[in-house]
């Protein structure tokens, strides 16, 4: 029987993968992709605007120019970053709502590292060891902050939706206090909750004199490909897998459960920990209150929609992207808000989730192993 | 809920209303202090509560719901949408305008739920999955429709927000007549007292349903059929399929009945706490919802006592700002509103680690029943 | 016997799922006040048949009787309409509502002279409970209407099913493997019971694959295997070798061939080892035995009486609360499952899909699942596929895994194949004990012979081997020892040759051994 031999096999490498999505896997999200544009394209008719227009307007802020692609690859960085700490999380596992505050605390480390440590010392540091201080420090603040609702999992059973979600809130109201207090930037003419400029010694250069866009995209591209080669080549991904997938099978196979369970949500951390902090070196020079606000759920839906593989989630980062980036010119050409475009995004991810719909609607036969990503409350 | 539980709450709470009793005693009577956080007390958990009983209706018969903040959300935007409608469009009065809401909000998270149900029960995703694109989905229409509607030219309400009817007001209870005729018969002045019992008594109507509901439900789950229906669903749906229950009608009725219930919570958000919407507005309080609901041991009492810690820390943020000037220096840190702001998330995160016993969920709760 | 006496016929009933025909054309029938045995394999189509009868599946063709007038049964609710009760092997009790609530469930205004429509209607516990008291005097079935059913006993626990079904005015009741996890006495008691319900009316069809139990209480019997009926037997005319061979369809050794044994030194040492369960109770007290190389220890005990706790104590999975395990010459108290391994444990877990197996893994990933981390399959912190995907291949083919590849996931093989794929990886490692606990439940006799025929190879090659089973013929078949579990206490360790069947069942039942 090679046809099922066929589907069964499990996708080995990055053969497997581009084998498997050549076969079909493919085709649920591009349908999904594809059913929620409609819906979205008949709810913009229906409040008066015009799909068409919306839609042309949206592929032209995204790609119609040099600068609109320069432009979703900065909108994509800390989305692939983001969507990779929840795809690693939910590999082991766990189900990490958090990341918008552990990319916020991160950040702010970044921020801090970037405009206070020079004068701290009194010297200015050479950019190789400002820049990776500020983001090596940025990201373990990440993987601390998210250690905590893993070690709560472990040790207490208390469940990490909601402790990510709460630390999420204490996040808030944290960076909301020291951007208003310790650490806002002191200039006379700043009245918002921001920091002062990182040191130039901290920033990540641009990859072309113009565009904005920087080197952050090309490393989280090389971190896509390093967690893959993490989960899927090594022994840690082993176990992180093993305890994801069947943590008494994970017991019994002599792998100690609690001590992943909190290093995956650290890993997790240290991933969205590095997207505050590429948002900060490469992009804004500073945190500002509140520009992470969405990215904690637009990563999950990225990490679902990308089906939790590193590749995926690359190709999933650069469509919500897309979305986004060209969403402002679609408001600026048509006057639809740009917040059809979160519309679009929940119906693409509820597609996705319930591939039921999809297959059900499209007339395609046959099911996949069901992606097992969570537990009740019970673990 | 054992009775341990109950004295951890019982503690909380009475840490909470000595720190202001210390702190304001010296500007009015610790009596109108307490009263009045009291009040503020029960007001506040309103949505917390009637969100950890959606929660339990839906995770008694097996299904998880961690859309309940979504599906308040929608349900707070839609309520006071058809609210405004009513009023600025239609022209009615105030209370029906706001009533009509009420019955909009309700349907919303009715509406909300029964796609949860659809994902969880017919669909068979993962329900935390589900629960999530529900959050996701109410975010995104929401936020498209208060900007399209109210912030765009050209749209319905021209670029502003008119004018809403307002909120539900009081149901003033003549509590403090009863105590102060009852003391004029003895001879004696207690005005403070009868203040104090008005304070507590006197609230709008939905928090007065919230206590209410919290009764209802728990006759329904431990005394009538429904409820032992509901508990088997949850507990051991192919026992119950086989004497003849329909899990899967179970399972729908009691997530959209818990859906209606988020909704009657979203509709305290604009209908009756404040009169008008911002996007996110529930900041998180479907979660917190949900350890409410997890440290009651999925009891509607046990549930309404861990809301009650939570609406005991709001009124204690409240306090605070109110008695800013009397904090002493060395607990100055009690003045800022973000660090006292942590407070209720920190403590959902502490009653969760299960310090005062383990939370045992229902059995079959978050699994699919496959036949 | 004429049709009239007929309380129940099937005819022609066939069911097809996704691969399998589970029944091909079934016919069957219950006369008045008999007990009818249905006997086959695991997998024979037995209880696919019961589940149509009472309506939780659909046949895809045939036709029910009741009294000789054709029915239909698409619900549970329509066969209890019908009198059709069913006791089922994994009992459908809810563990935290009382004796009364699960009774009642479904049938909460059955009680009263007119039923109650209303879903708010309130429930009349104490009307329930008086009812219940009836049934149980008039039948002889003491029951606690307000006991919580998860502190009941087994035994206790069905006789609750079996009310529960008269409750509802039951007068045919199929009864679903309701031996297995019972002990030779209450096996005894349940008979004693049918005797008296046949004897009021009601016409039972008893579900099994125990030979001895189907000669001992049955009045008619119909045999199944792969989904067909294959013959009937008059329990007076016939014998267990008969019956055995109808079954499997081909001639089976009811006894595994082994030589005596040659024991060693100890290899596993167990010192008055206390394990507690969630609530802090002790669950295993004071346990003190020990294995030797090539000998067969068997653990024998009605199921919940402390062995799945005690042997997850010895692999590592449960914390120790006091007492001392050593594993050739190691100690190992409280060592964690990894240590434990590395010190020559193997271990075939009771629940093979829980702790055996990562399900959602490809077969070759399961054959290294507590090796991954140790060279050829791994070299510092990467693992090397090349190495793993040989011996995949290689376990495959030495213990005969029948699966299209080494990278389909263990989740669609068979339950033998599955079973395979542990004892491959577990025996594929240099070893100095085995625990095997329940190593054959629910396999098909080819793959009982095939794991029976390893446990006593390997005993052989000087392996010590822990066995923990509930099926007493197991255990009698392969220890050289048998020691007997009771309330977390062994009660007795005799020599297997030394001891009868019955003497065995009165320790598992509790009686002190003389």
């Amino acid at each position: 029987m090679p046809e099922t031999e066929k589907n069964n096999s499990h996708p080995r490498g990055f053969a497997g993968l581009l084998k498997a999505a050549a076969d079909a896997p493919l085709i649920i999200p591009i349908l999904a992709i594809l059913t929620a544009m409609i819906i979205g394209g008949v709810i913009i008719a229906l409040v008066g605007g015009n799909p068409f227009a919306a839609y042309i307007g949206l592929f032209q802020g995204s790609f119609g120019s040099l600068k609109a692609i320069s432009e979703t690859a900065v909108w994509a960085t800390p989305y692939i970053l983001a969507g990779l700490a929840v795809s690693l999380a939910f590999k082991g596992g766990l189900f990490n709502i958090g990341a918008e505050g552990q990319l916020a605390l991160g950040a702010v480390m970044a921020a801090w590292i970037g405009y206070a440590l020079p004068d701290m010392l009194g010297v200015s540091l050479p950019k190789v060891v400002h820049l990776t201080l500020s983001v090596g420090l940025g990201m373990l603040t990440g993987a601390l902050w998210a250690a905590i609702p893993g070690w709560l999992k472990a040790y207490t059973g208390g469940h990490e939706v909601i402790n990510t979600i709460m630390m999420n809130y204490i996040a808030l109201n944290l960076t909301s206090f020291l951007l208003n207090g310790p650490m806002k930037d002191p200039n006379p003419l700043n009245v918002s909750a921001r920091t002062p400029e990182i040191a130039p010694s901290a920033r990540l250069s641009p990859l072309f004199e113009g565009l904005r866009v920087h080197w952050g995209f090309i490393i989280a591209l090389l971190i896509a490909v390093l967690v893959w080669w993490l989960l899927w080549k090594t022994t840690l991904g082993f176990e992180i897998r093993t305890v994801g997938a069947n943590p008494d099978g994970a017991k019994y196979a002599g792998i100690n459960v609690k001590r992943t369970i909190v290093l995956t949500m650290a890993l997790s951390g240290l991933l969205a920990g590095m997207a505050g902090t590429i948002e900060v070196t490469g992009l804004n020079y500073r945190h500002e209150l509140g520009f992470s606000i969405g990215y904690g759920f637009d990563a999950i839906a990225i990490a679902l929609l990308g089906k939790t593989h590193p590749a995926g989630v690359v190709l999933a980062s650069i469509l919500f992207a897309a979305m986004r980036n060209g969403g402002t010119r679609m408001q600026f050409l048509t006057q639809i808000p740009v917040d059809i475009i979160s519309v679009i995004q929940a119906l693409i991810l509820l597609f996705v989730a319930a591939d039921a719909i999809i297959r059900y609607v499209y007339r395609i036969r046959g099911s996949e192993e069901k992606l097992v990503l969570t537990r009740g409350w019970g673990g | 809920m054992d009775w341990k539980r109950f004295g951890f709450i019982a503690l909380i709470i009475a840490v909470l209303f000595t720190i202001v009793v210390l702190i304001g005693g010296k500007s009015q009577p610790a009596i109108l202090i307490i009263s009045s956080m009291l009040g503020t007390t029960i007001a506040v958990a309103t949505p917390l509560t009637l969100g950890a009983l959606s929660g339990i209706y839906c995770e008694r018969s097996g299904v998880v719901n961690i859309g309940i903040e979504g599906m308040m959300l929608a349900a707070a935007f839609f309520g006071w949408l058809g609210a405004i409608y009513m009023s600025s469009i239609f022209g009615f009065q105030a209370l029906p305008s706001l009533l009509v809401g009420l019955l909009i909000a309700m349907l919303t998270g009715g509406l909300f739920a029964a796609l949860h149900a659809l994902l969880s029960v017919t669909f068979k995703v993962d329900q935390i999955i589900g629960g999530t694109v529900i959050n996701i989905l109410a975010v995104g229409v929401t936020g498209f429709l208060n900007r399209q509607l109210f912030f765009e030219k050209g749209s319905i309400f021209g670029g502003q927000v008119p004018h809403g009817p307002g909120t539900f007001t009081t149901i003033y209870i003549p509590i403090d007549k009863a105590v102060n005729g009852l003391c004029g018969l003895l001879g004696s002045d207690c005005s403070v007292a009868a203040k104090a019992a008005s304070d507590v008594l006197s609230q709008k109507p939905i928090a007065m349903a919230a206590v209410l509901l919290v009764v209802v439900s728990h006759y329904i789950l431990f005394n009538t059929r429904w409820g032992l229906r509901t508990r088997a669903v949850g507990e051991h749906p192919k026992a119950a399929d086989t004497v003849g229950i329909n899990v899967t009608f179970m399972r729908y009725a009691n997530v959209i009945i818990g859906g209606a219930l988020a909704g009657l919570g979203g509709a305290y958000m604009t209908l009756e706490s404040i009169a008008s919407f911002e996007p996110l507005m529930t900041n998180g309080r479907g979660f917190i919802a949900l350890a409410a609901m997890i440290f009651g041991n999925w009891t509607p009492f046990g549930a309404w006592s861990a809301a009650l810690v939570f609406g005991a820390s709001q009124a204690f943020q409240i306090k605070l700002q109110l008695f800013r000037e009397l904090i002493p220096a060395q607990w100055s840190f009690l003045q800022n509103a973000y660090v006292v702001g942590m407070v209720p998330y920190l403590l959902t995160m502490l009653i969760l680690t299960g310090i005062i016993g383990k939370n045992i969920p229902p059995a079959a709760d978050g699994v699919a029943y496959e036949k | 016997m004429t049709e009239n006496n007929l309380v129940l016929q099937a005819k022609g009933i066939t069911k097809k799922f996704p691969g399998v025909l589970a029944n091909d054309h079934v016919d069957f029938d219950l006369r008045a006040g008999e007990i009818h045995a249905l006997l086959g394999e695991n997998g024979a189509g037995k209880s696919t048949l019961m589940n149509i009868l009472y309506g939780l599946y659909n046949q895809d063709e045939g036709e029910i009787f009741i009294n000789g007038k054709p029915i239909n049964i698409s619900t549970p609710n329509d066969a209890i309409g019908h009198g059709i009760g069913m006791v089922h092997q994994h009992f459908m009790l809810i563990p935290v509502f009382t004796v009364a609530e699960n009774i009642m469930l479904g049938a909460e205004t059955l009680h009263r002279e007119k039923e109650a429509k209303s879903p708010l209607v309130k429930l009349d516990r104490r009307e329930v409970a008086q009812r219940i008291k009836e049934l149980s005097q008039q039948y002889g079935l003491d029951i606690n209407p307000n006991a919580i059913v998860g502190e009941l006993p087994v035994g206790i626990q069905q006789r609750v099913e079996i009310i529960k079904a008269l409750y509802r005015n039951a007068n045919i009741l199929i009864l679903d493997e309701p031996s297995a996890v019972l002990t030779p006495q209450e096996v005894e008691d349940l008979f004693r019971i049918m005797r008296e319900l046949t004897r009021r009316g009601v016409s039972i069809i008893f579900i099994t694959h125990k030979l001895k139990e189907v000669l001992a209480v049955t009045d008619r019997i119909t045999v199944m295997r792969s989904g067909r009926v294959v013959g009937s037997a008059d329990p007076k005319q016939t014998n267990q070798q008969e019956l055995a061979s109808m079954m499997v369809g081909r001639e089976v050794l009811l006894r595994v061939k082994k030589e005596a044994s040659n024991p060693g030194e100890d290899v596993l040492q167990v010192d008055n080892l206390h394990v507690r369960d969630l609530r802090n109770l002790d669950v295993v007290s004071g346990v003190s035995f020990d294995v030797r190389k090539g000998e067969v220890l068997g653990i024998a005990g009605v199921q919940g009486n402390g062995q799945t706790e005690l042997v997850e104590a010895l692999t590592g999975l449960r914390p120790t609360k006091e007492g001392r395990v050593t594993l050739a010459g190691k100690d190992v108290t409280g060592k964690p499952p990894r240590t434990i391994t590395e010190a020559g444990l193997a271990h075939i877990p009771e629940d093979r899909q829980r702790h055996g197996l990562v399900l959602s893994y490809p077969v070759a990933d399961n054959m290294i699942l507590n090796t991954y981390y140790l060279s050829p399959f791994a070299k510092g912190i990467t693992i090397q596929q090349k190495a793993v995907d040989d011996q995949a291949q290689r376990l495959i083919k030495n213990f005969d895994v029948r699966t299209p590849s080494a990278y389909v996931t263990a989740s669609k093989l068979s339950g033998g194949n599955q079973q395979k794929v542990i004892v491959a990886r577990e025996l594929s490692r240099k070893i100095n004990l085995l625990i095997a606990n329940q190593p054959t439940r629910g396999l098909d006799v080819g793959s009982i012979e095939y794991i029976h025929k390893e446990i006593i190879s390997l005993r052989d090659q000087g392996v010590g081997v822990l066995l923990v089973s509930a099926e007493l013929d197991e255990i009698m078949a392969l220890s050289d020892r048998i020691a007997v579990m009771y309330r977390g206490k062994v009660v007795a360790i005799v020599a297997a040759d030394k001891v009868s069947r019955d003497q065995l069942g009165l320790w598992m039942a509790g009686s002190n051994p003389d």
